[in-house]
């Protein structure tokens, strides 16, 4: 106990009407849903937060009826720079209405309000304003001198990013002339029909975007139904290899973003403090539900004490409890589903022979959590040093030189990121261009930027999010 | 002390007598050892740093928690005046502040320290005499320290004797820019022995030095030099104190303390002039160094119009309402 003790500091949850029933949202108007609803749970509470509307094949068929009506009719031949008026204004509302997204996101994922507010919202808002510029000027995309659309986009997102990965996938898709149907996840719902409340309110044209809630059965349905010409998905690599097996042999693009065990590699002339903050970042940002999390930490072993030290310090002074306290650093784990995974996982762990640390401190009696969690003695034969455990555990291992360092760096059967911490750039320049993964972090982790592209190698997934190389995913060059 | 045998030691033998703490007996056996052990820190990231300080600036601190910090910050303020003006009626109308700071409210908590010119040192202390507020004097050819180390020295020993109990000094910008690491050492090394047994802060001008690298490099030569406290800047230049400076700081007194056992404060100065500013200073502290810095006998605001907005905010809290700028004293 501190003698300075931050007395609570909750967001007030009075800014969000978080209605009873939620529809389906499908060609502008909200709609009854045929599926069996669902409830969704506030994971730091366990209280019941809604009940939502869940869609059948034939919800989604009507779905995508209406996309491709809207595509066809209205946004398809409309003039490009008024399709940028839409997503400007999309943005600007997301601006408006930051607090109220943030603090929907926080209530329906767990994740703390500060991230909610300070990362998620303006993300998303961010992706929309930079692709709103693209959206007449996509013959300069290099995709030839007059890129098409594809049609009709079906687009499944998870529960760790729910409005963020809403914006990855919609953005380019509607900036690029196409219409979507989304399902967002099953646990996250929420803000994705308080954004088709935006979409009503820029006063969008009905169809362009279509939101249909549910399970696994709802992404089938809209991944499969064969008028999708376009098929994105984020989520685990599991689901991804079933999607990319129905997606086989038809004509539909595929864009796939899965899973992550990404390496942070500390080489002893690294800037300590800020290389601990970014270990930190790295794999607690969001309770590490990150597929980009740097959960492999690959410290030097001349120096693998004191920054071993140094990290549980800060570990000690992380906050973990109510995600609406806007002095709390590490929310709930967004299911009992994933806290089981999470602790399986590190239950091989301990039995394979890593020392398992978590710092001091009580959890809440309620809701879903778990302490963050230091591995040590991690051996890459480990399971925790290969399974991606998608929750706040780091694995710590030791290398000798820049070779070995990046080896055991690309020594993963996924290459979504990984991160370098030097002082010496010409080290950071010749590994970087060594590692397999589709992002690599110089001295930072966990930094995201609608210009910037996003993508895996292997198992990680393909194709790109952002940035110029993203909007290759929803256009067609001339051919 | 074995590093008088080492030919290219110390110039100005017999000058440096302040014993090193253990792991770094050696550091200063010469130019070139010093040198690669400052250097051999390790570095800052200035982006890191500046993430940091933002993110501990969204803490949000209420109702009780703002309550202590605030009547902490009061309890951690050096009110300070170092113009040319300065007169001896200035100088006892700031003392009566610090013991009062709220003549509306006697249980308003009176301030750690008066820093003056050396000049004006035993008026304070006059002024202050039967409390616990100390008298802060800068010396040592302040703000620029541009003087021979004589008259720094003089400097010194005429502020102690008027009844400073902590004096404020400069190092050698200059040397420390050019490099010669081991004259600014031995210069500090040399006016802690003319304090006695009075306190020494160690003004780093941390704006002069500008990279954080200098501002780790600088904390650490203080601290070996036997320091008591480090301080950010003179206020007399821009930028003063920022939090990605303090933040190093905190950082340095918390790693030293661990290496060697022995505690040093740390003073940021100048340019903080809100509550708000100095409650992110003390989060700074509380999630950087840690609880045990969060006294005035660790921590400092070198400040002058802090205290009226901190006084203000604390008649807010105790009231509900925010009264004017004449609900507190101009001094």
């Amino acid at each position: 106990m501190s003698i300075f003790e931050y007395a609570p500091a909750p967001e007030s949850r009075s800014i969000v009407d978080v209605r009873p029933n939620y529809g389906l949202f499908i060609d502008g108007e909200f709609t009854d849903g045929t599926g069996a609803p669902l409830k969704t749970v506030n994971p730091a509470t366990e209280e019941v937060l809604s009940e939502v509307a869940t869609g059948s094949d034939e919800d989604v068929d009507r779905a995508v009826r209406a996309a491709r009506r809207a595509f066809t009719r209205v946004w398809g031949p409309m003039r490009p720079a008024d399709r940028g008026k839409y997503l400007f204004r999309i943005a600007r509302l997301l601006q408006e209405r930051a607090r109220e997204f943030a603090v929907l996101e926080t209530l329906d994922n767990g994740k703390p309000i500060r991230e909610s507010r300070d990362v998620d919202v303006p993300l998303a808002a961010a992706h929309f304003f930079y692709h709103a510029g693209w959206a007449d000027k996509l013959e300069h995309a290099g995709l030839g001198p007059a890129p098409r659309p594809l049609g009709v986009a079906g687009q499944v997102i998870p529960w760790n990013f729910p409005l963020l990965m809403l914006a990855w996938k919609v953005a380019p898709a509607l900036a690029a002339g196409n219409t979507v149907v989304l399902k967002p996840a099953e646990t996250t719902p929420l803000t994705a029909l308080l954004f088709a409340e935006v979409c009503r309110q820029a006063d969008l044209p009905p169809g362009v975007v279509n939101i249909v809630p549910g399970a696994g059965e709802t992404g089938r349905a809209v991944i499969s139904h064969p008028d999708v010409d376009k098929v994105a998905f984020t989520g685990s690599t599991e689901v991804g290899r079933s999607i990319a097996r129905a997606v086989a042999g038809t004509s539909k693009r595929l864009t796939l973003e899965l899973g992550g065990k990404a390496a942070n590699i500390v080489f002893d002339d690294a800037p300590v403090d800020q290389a601990v903050e970014g270990i930190v970042r790295g794999i607690f940002f969001n309770q590490g539900h990150v597929c980009c999390a740097g959960s492999r930490l690959l410290v030097q072993e001349s120096v693998h004490d004191d920054v071993v030290a140094a990290l549980q310090r800060r570990i000690g002074t992380l906050r973990v409890g109510d995600p609406m306290d806007k002095n709390t650093d590490l929310g709930a784990i967004n299911s009992a589903e994933q806290l089981a995974r999470i602790r399986e996982l590190t239950a091989f762990g301990e039995t394979e022979g890593a020392t398992c640390w978590q710092p001091e401190g009580e959890l809440p009696g309620r809701g879903w959590w778990f302490k963050p969690t230091v591995f040590t003695d991690v051996s890459p034969a480990h399971r925790i040093a290969r399974d991606e455990v998608f929750g706040p555990v780091l694995s710590v291992m030791t290398f000798r030189t820049p070779d070995e360092a990046v080896a055991k760096a690309n020594n993963t059967t996924y290459g979504l990121s990984a991160g370098i911490w030097s002082e010496k750039g010409s080290r950071i320049l010749s590994v970087t261009s060594k590692l397999r993964a589709g992002v690599v972090w110089a001295n930072t982790f966990n930094e995201f930027d609608p210009t910037s592209p996003f993508g895996g190698y292997k198992q990680s997934g393909y194709g790109r999010e952002g940035g110029r190389q993203g909007l290759a995913a929803y256009l067609q060059g001339d051919n | 002390m074995t590093h008088v045998l080492d030919p290219s030691a110390l110039t100005g033998a017999g000058s440096l007598t302040g014993p090193l703490p253990d792991p770094f007996a050696d550091v200063t056996r010469s130019e070139d050892a010093f040198r690669a052990f400052l250097h051999g820190l390790p570095g800052v990231d200035q982006v890191g740093a500046e993430n940091r300080v933002k993110v501990l600036g969204t803490r949000s601190i209420k109702t009780t928690a703002k309550a202590w910090a605030i009547d902490t910050a009061i309890s951690m303020v050096d009110l300070t005046t170092l113009e040319g003006s300065d007169t001896p009626g200035k100088v006892r109308s700031l003392a009566a502040k610090a013991r009062r700071p709220d003549p509306e409210d006697p249980g308003c908590p009176p301030v750690a320290a008066v820093c003056v010119y050396g000049d004006l040192a035993g008026v304070a202390k006059q002024a202050l005499a039967g409390t616990d507020i100390k008298v802060a004097a800068v010396a040592t050819a302040f703000p620029s320290g541009r003087a021979s180390r004589a008259v720094k020295l003089a400097d010194v020993q005429d502020a102690v004797g008027q009844g400073a109990d902590e004096i404020d000094m400069v190092i050698d910008r200059g040397a420390f820019l050019a490099g010669r690491y081991l004259d600014v050492f031995e210069e500090i090394v040399a006016v802690k022995e003319a304090c006695g047994s009075a306190h020494l802060k160690v003004i780093l001008e941390t704006g002069e030095l500008v990279t954080l690298d200098a501002v780790r490099r600088a904390s650490w030569l203080a601290m070996l030099a036997g320091g008591d406290f480090i301080k950010t800047s003179t206020g007399k230049i821009s930028p003063a104190a920022t939090l990605p400076v303090c933040l190093v700081m905190l950082e340095a007194v918390r790693d030293f303390r661990a290496a060697t056992g022995r505690q040093v404060g740390v003073k940021p100065a100048g340019g903080i002039r809100t509550t708000k500013d100095a409650v992110k200073h003390l989060v700074l502290v509380n999630e950087t160094a840690g609880a045990d810095w969060l006294s005035p006998d660790w921590f400092r605001f070198g400040a002058s119009s802090l205290l009226n907005d901190l006084l203000l905010q604390r008649q807010k809290l105790r009231t509900g309402h925010y009264s004017g700028p004449d609900h507190v004293s101009v001094d």
